[in-house]
């Protein structure tokens, strides 16, 4: 059972829960684009429901709410580290369904494959999650496909209708915050998805060669090893350690260690001193990333690390689609139960 | 909640020179540790790198270090009596259980000799553990040869061949890969076989196939794998091998399950 709100009074709510929360949702940013005079549309701090972008997806996912681009692991000097101090307010996010999905595989990786990782935790822990509703699906959505066009465990639901939102409050501190409120009594479903924008097949089994097909060799010449895939995706968590010393600073040495986001995809990612690396050829690159998102990672954890945002293929510079990648990989699999050859 | 991140200072109690490239840095450190583990060493503003432990003493653990980069260029920097920022031990490391009473044979090439270094330590000073030793070393010419204090020791305690790529004409050392001299190894009972490989990716392909070839099966070969770490806690994702991350499940790997890692 949920409430038809006027925007005023969503106001209201909204700067009630800033008392507790920074609230973080997909937003315009203008000019912010890769072109001249296009925007981007990424997370950023909001005060209300109409900052939003509702009829787009971002182009950037949720995850930077989570994990910013670059973090400061410690401050160091000569004889001393100190660890920033966690964020003073908790965070609440709006995201998506398959954003929702792919925060369960964050938790897995940050969470459950190792131990807990202390950044990461500090700000989850206290992590609210708001559920977007979604009339249709967007380009290259296949979210149907990889059944995270539903999801558990959101701790509200918004949709807009209208002039108003409508919102829908199952956990008990967000909606303690409600009242006294005025809003309308009202009963509507999640909106979900069914139907995929593209239709994407996920090969149950993959042939014993799906490593070395011909098929990756395409993206060799084709992709320009710029990245851009895994920072818009919702489930890559790679990241790389530097130090910087802080140059302006006379009494001692003193710096930090962060750690920035990384990419699979980009030069330099398995470089190890002495000159030895791994996949030098984009396409083998890009057959490491597609077969962690679509195999590798089920392998371990027992369901598909790709959630279907098709953000991915949004991106590319390239126009490199990878639900067709995707299709390509099933067909060699039949082809391959058939017994015949790729 | 604990933080992982977070390096503690270890002193280095002594410096073994072995060639300009690599010096054994003994670092104190009490604690669990076991061969074939790593740590990740860090000087603050130049950054961290895992290095795998080259030895175990009672207060100590010994890294054996190339100067190859830009943390480890820094660290040669460092004399006795300094720091460095250490965390871990990370990864499993061999277990010497594996190994007891079977006729062992180890090869190692370059500094893949130090991940090793600990068990031929081990076996060597307890010979009764063993059903027999044979240890291949195998080093880029005579001028790179490292450990060559326990090279002396283990002549005496075990089968040893010392190998290197290249030598000038007059040098009195073996010549060849350590491929060469696996068709030399011998045993009572292959079936109670039991062989560890590590080196450079090439090396270790080649000797595992030679080690194949005379009979020995999967299951009996142990390899170690070297990848780039930033972690060494599962997180960053740069040493991940299909379903398998080097630093949380390696990087010691029986060879059944060594042969399906992925690049």
């Amino acid at each position: 059972m949920g409430k038809l709100w006027n925007r005023h009074q969503a106001r209201l709510l909204l700067a009630r829960w800033q008392e507790t929360y920074d609230i973080y949702a997909p937003v315009r940013m203008p000019g912010d684009g890769c072109f001249s005079d296009t925007d981007t549309v990424r997370y950023g701090l909001i005060d209300s429901l109409e900052e939003i972008v509702w009829d787009q997806k971002s182009d950037y996912s949720f995850k930077e709410a989570l994990l910013p681009i670059s973090e400061t692991l410690f401050y160091f000097t000569d004889d001393n580290a100190s660890v920033p101090e966690a964020p003073k307010k908790k965070r609440l996010i709006f995201l998506r369904s398959c954003e929702m999905n792919a925060l369960r595989r964050l938790d897995q990786m940050y969470l459950n494959n190792g131990p807990e990782d202390f950044y990461y935790k500090r700000i989850r822990q206290d992590a609210r999650f708001v559920l977007m509703g979604c009339d249709t699906p967007f380009a290259s959505c296949f979210c149907a496909s990889m059944g995270t066009n539903t999801c558990e465990g959101y701790h509200a639901y918004v949709h807009p209708d209208g002039d108003r939102f409508y919102l829908d409050i199952p956990d008990r501190e967000l909606a303690a915050c409600a009242d006294g409120l005025a809003a309308e009594d009202a009963s509507q479903p999640v909106k979900s998805v069914t139907k995929d924008a593209v239709s994407v097949k996920i090969p149950d089994a993959l042939p014993e060669n799906a490593a070395t097909l011909d098929l990756w060799k395409d993206y060799s010449s084709r992709c320009i090893s710029c990245g851009r895939c895994n920072f818009v995706c919702p489930t890559c968590t790679c990241f790389t350690m530097q130090d910087l010393f802080y140059r302006d600073n006379d009494h001692g040495r003193a710096g930090e260690r962060r750690r920035v986001w990384a990419s699979c995809q980009v030069d330099g990612y398995t470089d190890m001193a002495g000159g030895i690396c791994f996949r030098k050829d984009p396409g083998e690159r890009m057959r490491f990333k597609v077969l962690h998102k679509i195999s590798d990672y089920k392998k371990r954890f027992g369901y598909h690390m790709c959630v279907g945002c098709g953000r991915c293929e949004n991106i590319c510079p390239e126009y490199i689609s990878y639900t067709e990648c995707l299709n390509r990989l099933d067909a060699a699999a039949r082809s391959s139960a058939e017994g015949g050859e790729q | 909640m604990r933080n992982e991140y977070i390096p503690f200072a270890s002193r280095i109690c002594r410096i073994i020179r072995h060639t300009d490239l690599e010096y054994t840095f003994q670092m104190s450190y009490s604690g669990e540790v076991k061969p074939g583990q790593f740590f990740e060493v860090s000087i603050p503003g130049y950054g961290e790198a895992p290095i795998s432990v080259s030895g175990i003493g009672e207060d100590t653990v010994d890294l054996t270090i190339r100067r190859v980069g830009k943390v480890t260029g820094e660290i040669f920097e460092h004399g006795e009596g300094r720091s460095l920022l250490m965390r871990g031990p990370y990864g499993n490391g061999f277990s010497l259980e594996d190994y007891r009473g079977r006729e062992l044979v180890i090869v190692a090439g370059g500094t893949g000799v130090s991940p090793v270094r600990g068990v031929i330590d081990y076996f060597g000073s307890h010979p009764e553990e063993t059903a027999s030793l044979q240890v291949i070393t195998g080093f880029k010419s005579p001028r790179d040869i490292l450990f060559g204090e326990d090279l002396k020791r283990w002549e005496d305690q075990m089968e040893l061949t010392l190998t290197v790529d290249a030598a000038d004409e007059g040098e009195n050392v073996k010549v060849g890969l350590v491929t060469k001299y696996i068709p030399d190894l011998h045993f009572s009972d292959m079936t109670n076989a039991a062989a560890i490989v590590v080196g450079p990716p090439v090396m270790m392909r080649f000797a595992v196939a030679a080690l194949k070839e005379l009979g020995l099966a999967d299951e009996q070969i142990w390899i170690s794998q070297e990848r780039k770490m930033c972690c060494g806690l599962g997180k960053c994702g740069h040493c991940r091998m299909g379903d398998t991350y080097i630093c949380l499940d390696g990087p010691v790997f029986n060879y059944t399950k060594g042969r399906n890692l992925l690049d």
